[in-house]
């Protein structure tokens, strides 16, 4: 039977692990590499990787961490933060990430998504997607860091860019993010009922209950939380043993 | 000497990582010569079978690749390089190498496609390959598609997701495994050393 993924994310920037609260105030959580591999030795199912404020400049330094990570990590890792191009996701592949995120740049650029599907395939692109409340049963796609409504409905993108050929969304509810108040079910359930694709949940994870409901009534694939493990509020361990205890299927 | 067949189609890099970590010595190539004089080979792949079978036919890849598992070389499929090894792909509806009987099919359209994630084998044959490894066990998968060989015998291993299928074959020197024993964590890590021991053991 296919597993439930518990998935630490490190949000970096210029090479450091930073984890913010509702996508503003950092603290500085570590080095990214030694802390994949501490999540790889402790059971993570996958790994995610996003540069936070991606620039030119530090491109470099994120190829050098994704290369790094190659090395000593063995389960699967994705790479997001700043994809414009077909080349952008290319050079991060090469440097032996098994997926590239994109968001802004496929939001702003659809064709990046189809085109990098076409040239990767779709299990190599993954849509990463900042969702938030904007009325009643109504969520619309942010970007820019979560700082821009685009005026287009969480759904409604999740379902054009599936098409497009994105084999993954990684789906962040802006709203719970940082606030580790449970992660956003209801906001889950919509796009995992909408599209035939994995969904990885994000934002607002807080304590083991919050796992095992956004998998029950989320309808998520996977799960994903930061802080949390970085601070070592919960062990990976801990969460996964909690979920088989509620017969939730985990990976050993 | 190991060779990790390069014909454009990715995830080389994590192959060649893995072995490192196991002091396997290999190389990643798409150089005929070097294929012929390796010890074992290596086809990984993520990707299309129509790009993969192009690839490697405009390299003449095709060819040697049957030359060498004809001459016994010990052959690992990984992925997308173990449905090449089958006669035709619903992926495009693609020719592919036609070592083994049977051909490849997509799941059906209730599940989500791809499967992506860790799921579980049961083993349905006894051998060296399988040494360590116990029923159960959680790969990492990433496929739209699998392999339905046409001769039973070669079934080495099967997983179920929606419906069941041979997740590994095996028949005299070659094998193939639909997940990614390089991203599989430890039981991933024992298949490759036991593929790389059953090769030195030939060689």
């Amino acid at each position: 039977m296919l597993a439930k993924r518990i998935v630490p994310c490190l949000d970096m920037t210029e090479g450091k692990v930073v984890k913010g609260v509702q996508f503003v105030s950092f603290r500085d959580a570590g080095d990214p590499v030694a802390l994949a591999k501490k999540y790889s030795d402790e059971g993570a199912d996958e790994l995610v990787f996003l540069d936070i404020t991606a620039t030119v400049e530090n491109r470099n330094i994120l190829l050098d961490v994704v290369r790094r990570t190659a090395e000593v990590v063995s389960i699967p890792f994705s790479v997001g933060g700043g994809i414009r191009t077909v080349e952008d996701m290319r050079a991060i592949l090469r440097a032996g990430a098994d997926k590239v995120s994109v968001n802004t740049g496929g939001f702003k650029n659809p064709k990046l998504i189809s085109d990098c599907a076409k040239e990767f395939g779709s299990q190599c692109v993954v849509l990463s997607l900042d969702a938030k409340k904007v009325g009643p049963n109504r969520w619309n796609v942010f970007i820019n860091g979560g700082r821009t409504d685009t005026g287009v409905s969480t759904v409604e993108w999740a379902k054009k860019a599936t098409k497009l050929g994105a084999g993954e969304i990684l789906l962040t509810s802006i709203d719970t993010d940082g606030t580790k108040q449970g992660f956003n079910v209801e906001l889950t359930k919509r796009v995992t009922k909408a599209v035939s694709v994995p969904v990885i949940a994000s934002g607002g994870a807080g304590k083991l209950e919050d796992f095992a409901e956004i998998f029950e009534k989320g309808n998520a694939d996977a799960a994903l939380a930061a802080s949390l493990f970085h601070f070592g509020e919960l062990t990976i361990k801990q969460v996964k043993d909690y979920l088989r205890e509620r017969n939730i299927p985990i990976r050993d | 000497m190991i060779v990790i067949i390069d014909y454009g189609v990715g995830n080389l890099a994590s192959v060649k990582n893995a072995l490192d970590k196991l002091g396997a010595k290999s190389v990643i190539s798409n150089d005929a010569e070097i294929i012929k004089k390796s010890t074992a080979l290596i086809l990984p792949g993520v990707g299309a079978a129509g790009q993969g079978m192009r690839n490697l036919k405009k390299q003449g890849l095709d060819k040697v690749i049957t030359q060498e598992i004809n001459k016994g070389k010990p052959f690992l499929g990984i992925c997308l390089g173990m449905q090449l090894l089958f006669e035709n792909s619903e992926e495009g509806n693609v020719k592919c190498l036609g070592i083994l009987e049977g051909s490849v099919k997509k799941f059906k359209v209730e599940r989500k496609i791809p499967q992506i994630g860790w799921n579980q084998i049961d083993i349905k044959k006894s051998s060296e390959f399988f040494k360590d490894i116990n029923d159960k066990d959680y790969f990492y998968f990433v496929n739209s598609f699998y392999c339905l060989p046409k001769d039973k015998e070669v079934t080495a291993g099967i997983t179920t997701y929606g419906e069941t299928f041979s997740s590994i074959v095996q028949k005299d020197n070659i094998i193939g495994v639909q997940f990614h024993p390089e991203r599989s964590g430890k039981a991933g890590f024992q298949l490759l050393e036991n593929f790389v021991k059953g090769a030195n053991d030939v060689s």
